[in-house]
């Protein structure tokens, strides 16, 4: 087991050395840091001068993999593959292209994401599981296949028009939430009932879709006719028997996204004005900061990785004959 | 000398439209050929669902093709030579000329003969007043609209109901005269037949969608060229126009970005399971890396750095229309590229899994190459996981351009398109008063367009999984 995970670990960082260097190849030989720059600065107040003056001011300056002007350590150290990407893995994000402190920025900011997103996730994964399993139980009725058309329904609209209408009803027309912003301490309840009521329900069509092909298939299997065979109760197969074997597959899709759950929602948070990692991540994308952008693709990636070596661990907790080797 | 009036224009976006276009028409006349990949088809044409979608889907694959024949009309000569206007036309904007024309001055409500913000207005005898506009085109035939307005709105749009309903009917009868004479029952009684859902395809249901249709674009066409049945947007351009415009653009993405994809899983996906050791571990690190990378962020990455260039190399696009045409290409490509691992996924475990059967291994006897085996052998067996895939992936796509667009990574700004319209009009719903029709429009056409696609992608894998045919076949 410990073995299996430290194998697990490193074989992670090996995808992390690779998202870095693909990041890495795609900010800086795509375009180099002079084509950025001038893309920042604008056609107008483009010169020589003011490209060197940008490129300095943010480090991007120096050479790209060796510097020759430098001595010992410094020829390895003093470029910008050194100072832009290898510090990521000892979570020295460094400034931004605005020159904020990106380290700091995305510790006070995952939290308001956090806030949304973890009761959005909990409540969703409740319902839409609680949907799917109704769905099972009266598989093949009309409550099934209404059920089936209402998921199919929803999941064919998009989400920007689930944020507007929710917004237009509950903040506008009936008044009940405000309409954007966040406060912290409890105020922050009335700003986040909305994004999270909206995170679930956007998510109902798909997900207990899903849920509802994993328990249908886990109920056409052998062991839940002998469980009936032997007399057990339909709504006893179903939650004793199927939701338990089903939690393989459901485990699979749940887990990689708990530690994404700091990332935050980009759509939801920027209509919502929540001050989280969405928002952030797009308030960068519009302004074209690439620090920001390679900075949060790294963490999404970091987290991606955690989540992968969870769902492992999670296996051994609900099937205790999963053994790693 | 040119004697046409109009230069065709072929962008690449086009180009790759019609290509696939071949390549349906050439897989249809192939699949045709042989019964193993009609019977998949022909379960197809089975489903209810399905054969409803795949009418509204119709409908929205003409708006797309029609739009994807581009021309540049010639301007009046001057000294004898002919020069051509320097802004494209699709034969969509020709179908809908007046819409496209007919520019009011700003917001105005659906059906509306007026403007939808008072402004001052000075009479001709020299007092001002502050009252709604009339709109320039909107309503404009009507001598009085306050008391016109309704009975001709009323009038010209049951007329245009008539119309369609007329034509549904006569296709209705048609269809009943062909399924007679394949089934040889009298015409009555095939007529019933469909009514009843007694044929075999089912009928009523393509027919109830296509009435459906009907009833919806009949007012619709009717009131058109009188009326901004949409209203009209901030500045002032026809919403239906937009909303028809649209249509392409979502429709290059869903299917362009997964042709990108295509060749890169297919060919990986079967390399890994079919080598197994050390390629699949490089190919397995080779997904699990782009897939670490949460998409909206590679691709927001990857966009970001092609705008960079198409700024710095702004030369290289001689026009804005060619230049959004390039971006389109390049975000297809992008979503390409960044959404082959599932699929390549898929493609590795049932390779995986084919490999071990008995014909493989007898062709392994036989001294086949690898690479023979891999195109005869595992590809052809694999095709209903693609076609699945090809399918169910066009809806996500569609959606995601909206997102995408919204978060400023999509098409260029200035290419018509669901994502840029929502965009534009997600703040008109808090103006005081609201305006609400852009965003309905898209709505409407975006829930249209997805929901056929959905249905359509579900009845094409009820009938390719093979898993699903046995557990039908046994029920």
């Amino acid at each position: 087991m410990t073995g299996y995970l430290i194998r697990r670990l490193i074989y992670g960082v090996f995808v992390l050395i690779g998202v870095n260097v693909l990041t890495f190849a795609l900010f800086f030989f795509v375009n180099t840091p002079d084509d950025m720059a001038r893309a920042q600065l604008g056609a107008k107040r483009v010169t020589p001068e003011a490209v060197e003056k940008w490129k300095l001011e943010r480090g991007y300056h120096k050479p790209l993999f060796l510097n020759e002007k430098s001595s010992g350590m410094g020829r390895v150290t003093d470029t910008v593959f050194f100072d832009k990407s290898v510090k990521l893995f000892a979570f020295e994000f460094g400034s931004s292209d605005q020159g904020r402190n990106i380290g700091y920025d995305i510790s006070t900011r995952m939290w308001p994401s956090l806030a949304v997103q973890l009761p959005a996730f909990l409540i969703g994964l409740l319902v839409y599981i609680s949907f799917a399993l109704l769905m099972a139980f009266f598989r093949a009725t009309a409550l099934d296949f209404w059920g089936v058309v209402l998921c199919v329904l929803m999941m064919s609209v998009s989400t920007l028009f689930y944020i507007i209408g929710g917004q237009f009803l509950f903040g506008k027309l009936w008044n009940l939430v405000p309409i954007s912003g966040y406060n912290g301490g409890f105020d922050a309840i009335k700003f986040l009932a909305l994004p999270v009521l909206i995170g679930v329900v956007s998510g109902i069509g798909g997900n207990a879709r899903w849920y509802r092909t994993i328990f249908l298939e886990e109920i056409s299997k052998d062991y839940v006719r002998t469980a009936r065979a032997k007399g057990l109760s339909e709504a006893r197969v179903l939650f004793r028997h199927v939701l338990q074997n089903a939690m393989i597959p459901i485990l699979t899709g749940v887990v990689v996204v708990i530690p994404l759950l700091f990332m935050g929602a980009l759509i939801t948070e920027s209509f919502f004005g929540i001050p989280g990692l969405g928002s952030y991540t797009i308030d960068a994308i519009s302004q074209q900061d690439f620090a920001i952008v390679r900075v949060m693709v790294f963490l999404g990636s970091v987290l991606y990785v955690i989540g992968l070596i969870m769902t492992d661990l999670s296996y051994t907790l609900v099937d205790p004959r999963v053994r790693f080797s | 000398m040119n004697l046409l009036p109009f230069r065709f224009e072929l962008l690449w976006t086009d180009a790759l439209v019609w290509l696939l276009v071949a390549a349906v028409i050439g897989y249809a006349a192939y699949a045709r050929a042989r019964p193993h990949l009609r019977a998949p088809w022909s379960r197809v044409s089975r489903s209810a669902s399905g054969m409803a979608a795949a009418v509204i889907l119709a409908a929205f694959v003409l708006a797309g093709l029609l739009d994807s024949v581009h021309y540049r009309p010639a301007l009046p000569p001057q000294n004898g030579k002919v020069a051509y206007a320097t802004e494209l036309r699709s034969l969509l904007d020709l179908a809908l000329q007046p819409l496209r024309v007919k520019r009011e001055k700003t917001y105005s409500a659906p059906l509306a003969t007026h403007l939808y913000a008072k402004e001052t207005m000075l009479l001709p005898d020299g007092r001002e007043v502050r009252d709604f506009p009339r709109l320039r085109h909107g309503g404009a035939h009507l001598k009085n609209p306050g008391a016109d307005w309704a009975g001709d709105v009323t009038l010209r749009g049951f007329r245009g109901l008539a119309v369609a309903l007329l034509i549904w009917f006569t296709v209705a009868v048609a269809l009943s005269a062909a399924v007679a004479q394949r089934s040889g029952n009298g015409i009555e009684q095939s007529w019933g037949d469909i009514w009843r859902g007694r044929t075999a395809i089912p009928w009523r249901a393509a027919l109830c969608a296509l009435a459906a249709l009907a009833v919806f674009a009949g007012p619709v066409i009717a009131l058109a060229p009188h009326y901004h049945v949409f209203g009209t947007d901030k500045v002032g351009q026809d919403v239906l126009y937009q909303a028809l415009k649209s249509i392409r653009t979502g429709m290059v993405i869903g299917t362009l970005a997964t042709l990108v994809m295509l060749p890169f899983a297919l060919l990986l996906g079967v390399m890994a399971g079919y080598f197994k050791g050390r390629v699949d571990d490089m190919i397995q690190y080779l997904y699990t890396t782009l897939s670490s990378i949460p998409g909206v962020l590679l691709i927001a990455a990857a966009v970001l750095m092609m705008q960079v260039y198409i700024e710095n190399n702004a030369s290289l696009f001689p026009s804005s229309e060619i230049r959004a045409d390039v971006r389109l290409i390049a975000l297809c490509v992008i979503l390409g590229v960044t959404s082959w691992t599932g699929l390549c996924r898929l493609l590795r475990g049932e390779t995986l899994k084919l490999r071990e059967l008995e014909y493989i291994q007898a062709a392994h006897a036989f001294g086949v190459s690898h690479w023979r085996i891999m195109m005869r052998h595992v590809m052809p067996n694999v095709m209903h996981i693609v076609m699945i895939a090809l399918v169910m992936d066009f809806s996500g796509l569609v959606l995601a351009e909206a997102v995408l667009s919204y978060v400023g990574v999509g098409v260029d700004p200035s290419m018509i398109s669901f994502g840029t319209m929502i965009n534009s009009a997600r703040l008109e719903m808090a103006r005081e008063p609201m305006v609400w029709w852009s965003l309905a429009a898209a709505f409407v056409f975006m829930l249209a367009l997805v929901l056929a696609a959905n249905l359509f992608a579900d009845a094409v894998r009820d009938a390719f999984d093979p898993r699903l045919v046995r557990a039908g076949a046994a029920a």
